[in-house]
């Protein structure tokens, strides 16, 4: 038997010692698939992380709405408390959704299920990898601000057209926290490190004018928030969901992409350096 | 039902021991947290709600969350240490089957978990009543007796939650807990608005949580507005939950470790 493929072999063979292009979608997608094929099973896990961010909306929406009554936001606008915390809601869940998937999830395959040491001795890279687990994370995000953005509208806290573009600014904050996120997994030592992601996690949550204006703080505490990637993801979605479009919406996404590329660049090179050290 | 030893002091000891090395990260989780919320919900947004229609009986914002985070903190802090931790120690790094080949017995190794989360509630509730006295958010001295309100939640929901985490075989059953159980608690429970703010059916569905009980005893301590009555029975209630989960897990804890 004469074989065809020994003619190939040597060429698939040398394909994977010689250096690859750094970044192949073909290959971070199958890290993709992969994440895929798992949520399947843990599917649970998956539909529960629906219900916080409604649980959220409801009892602050509804229960704290009634004793705040209207708010008046920062460019002037009158709305309900429930239009106003609704949509900083969906950019705060898209962040926290995108650094637990980030964190948690990375850390756990990296340093417990030894995940990525297998995936290396496949052509996939750790470049591919970062992008991989990126775009995962920012898939799931999708599904969720969907949902949310489904039930603003059934409650009729969607004032403006708009609001479709609320979206893809919602993948957006996913895309810079997930990507700050798996860089900052690189560094932590040990399931007690994650107090420190929770640290820097909840006061955004809590200060990025997610439950009352900016002008509720004093001019120095203003200044210190406006340099905060939420607040920017909060004045992105708000202002799209209540049609108050403005040009430093522009500046508010510019923002959130270069921190997204940064993350992504340095948590590339740390995941190449901790894998193949 | 065997009753606990002198060596259920020897086991919590040890997890002080352990608990020597991870103090600082853990105390953020169970201090600076709540203290957070209290910061920016009591405060900030409180200004607002005071302007606004505002909580009924004429009571400020601050005032009237403040007591109530503490209790929701304890209950957060103790159920953290009786989930994972628990389930942990049985099937992960087999502590408890390592604490029977001393002289300790089951009924040791419950009592010294038991009294290790008791020690962790008291002493995070303890800070934070410190924080909130500075705030300014008590307005009776009665506020002291917020932490054995406090210790009492935190056990009402350690010892089920100790049961649970005994029959598991895996971790998932905890995501659930935490988004289904614990998380609608701290939001409906009472800690942010009067839960007669709520639909009916979820109003009653509240009154039958251990966080209302903790919660409503603890505000009225603090606000200075308890009555006898109505605290023996938020009391009854949540010794009820400690009693029964207690009993649930020794039994639990009984079956698993000795076969």
């Amino acid at each position: 038997m004469t074989g065809v493929p020994t003619a190939t072999r040597p060429v698939s063979l040398l394909l994977r010692v010689v250096p690859l292009y750094p970044v192949s979608a073909r290959r971070a997608g199958q890290l993709v698939y992969r994440n895929l094929l798992v949520a399947r099973r843990s599917w649970l896990v998956f539909v529960s992380g629906f219900a916080e961010p409604f649980f959220y909306l409801f009892s602050i929406g509804v229960g704290i709405g009634a004793l705040v009554g209207d708010v008046v936001t920062d460019t002037g606008t009158a709305l309900t408390y429930q239009e106003f915390v609704a949509p900083a809601l969906l950019a705060s869940a898209a962040m926290n959704g995108a650094v637990y998937d980030a964190v948690f999830n990375l850390f756990f395959k990296l340093r417990y299920a030894k995940l990525y040491d297998a995936v290396l001795a496949t052509p996939v890279s750790a470049a591919d990898a970062a992008v991989g687990e990126t775009v995962w994370a920012l898939l799931r995000g999708a599904v969720y601000s969907t949902a949310f953005l489904l039930v603003m509208l059934a409650m009729g806290l969607v004032g403006s057209w708009w609001a479709l573009l609320a979206l893809p600014a919602a993948v957006l904050i996913g895309f810079a926290f997930a990507a700050v996120g798996l860089a900052a997994s690189t560094f932590l030592r040990g399931w007690q490190d994650f107090e420190f992601v929770q640290v820097a996690i909840l006061p955004l949550f809590l200060f990025s004018t997610t439950f009352y204006p900016l002008s509720t703080y004093p001019r120095p505490l203003q200044l210190l928030v406006e340099c905060t990637p939420l607040y920017h993801g909060i004045e992105l979605v708000r202002g799209l969901v209540t049609g108050d479009v403005r040009w430093a919406l522009l500046g508010s996404a510019a923002y959130l992409a270069v921190m997204g590329l940064a993350g992504l660049a340095l948590g590339a090179r740390r995941l190449q350096r901790l894998l193949l050290a | 039902m065997a009753l606990p030893g002198p060596a259920a002091t020897s086991f919590f000891v040890q997890r002080l021991t352990a608990h020597r090395h991870f103090w600082r990260s853990s105390a953020i989780g169970s201090v600076l947290e709540p203290v957070l919320f209290l910061a920016a919900m009591g405060l900030t947004l409180g200004g607002l709600v005071d302007r606004g229609p505002g909580v009924p009986g004429g009571v400020g914002y601050l005032a009237f969350l403040a007591p109530g985070l503490l209790v929701a903190a304890a209950m957060q802090t103790a159920t953290g240490e009786s989930s994972y931790p628990v389930l942990g120690a049985l099937k992960w790094d087999r502590l408890y089957e390592a604490v029977l080949a001393t002289p300790a017995r089951p009924a040791d190794v419950l009592a010294g978990h038991l009294l290790y989360v008791a020690f962790r509630v008291t002493t995070s509730a303890a800070a934070f009543l410190v924080v909130l006295v500075l705030f300014g958010a008590a307005a009776s001295p009665l506020v002291v007796l917020a932490l054995p309100v406090a210790l009492l939640t935190g056990l009402a929901f350690a010892a089920p939650v100790s049961a649970m985490a005994a029959r598991l075989e895996e971790d998932a059953a905890f995501a659930a807990l935490q988004r289904f159980l614990i998380v609608p608690m701290f939001l409906f429970s009472g800690t942010f608005f009067p839960v007669t703010q709520l639909p009916v059916v979820l109003e009653w569905t509240a009154y039958a949580t251990p966080l209302w009980h903790g919660v409503a005893l603890a505000r009225d301590l603090a606000l200075g507005t308890a009555e006898a009555g109505s605290a023996l029975l938020h009391v009854g209630y949540l010794a009820l939950w400690t009693a029964a989960g207690t009993w649930l897990a020794a039994r639990t804890l009984q079956r698993r470790l000795v076969r």
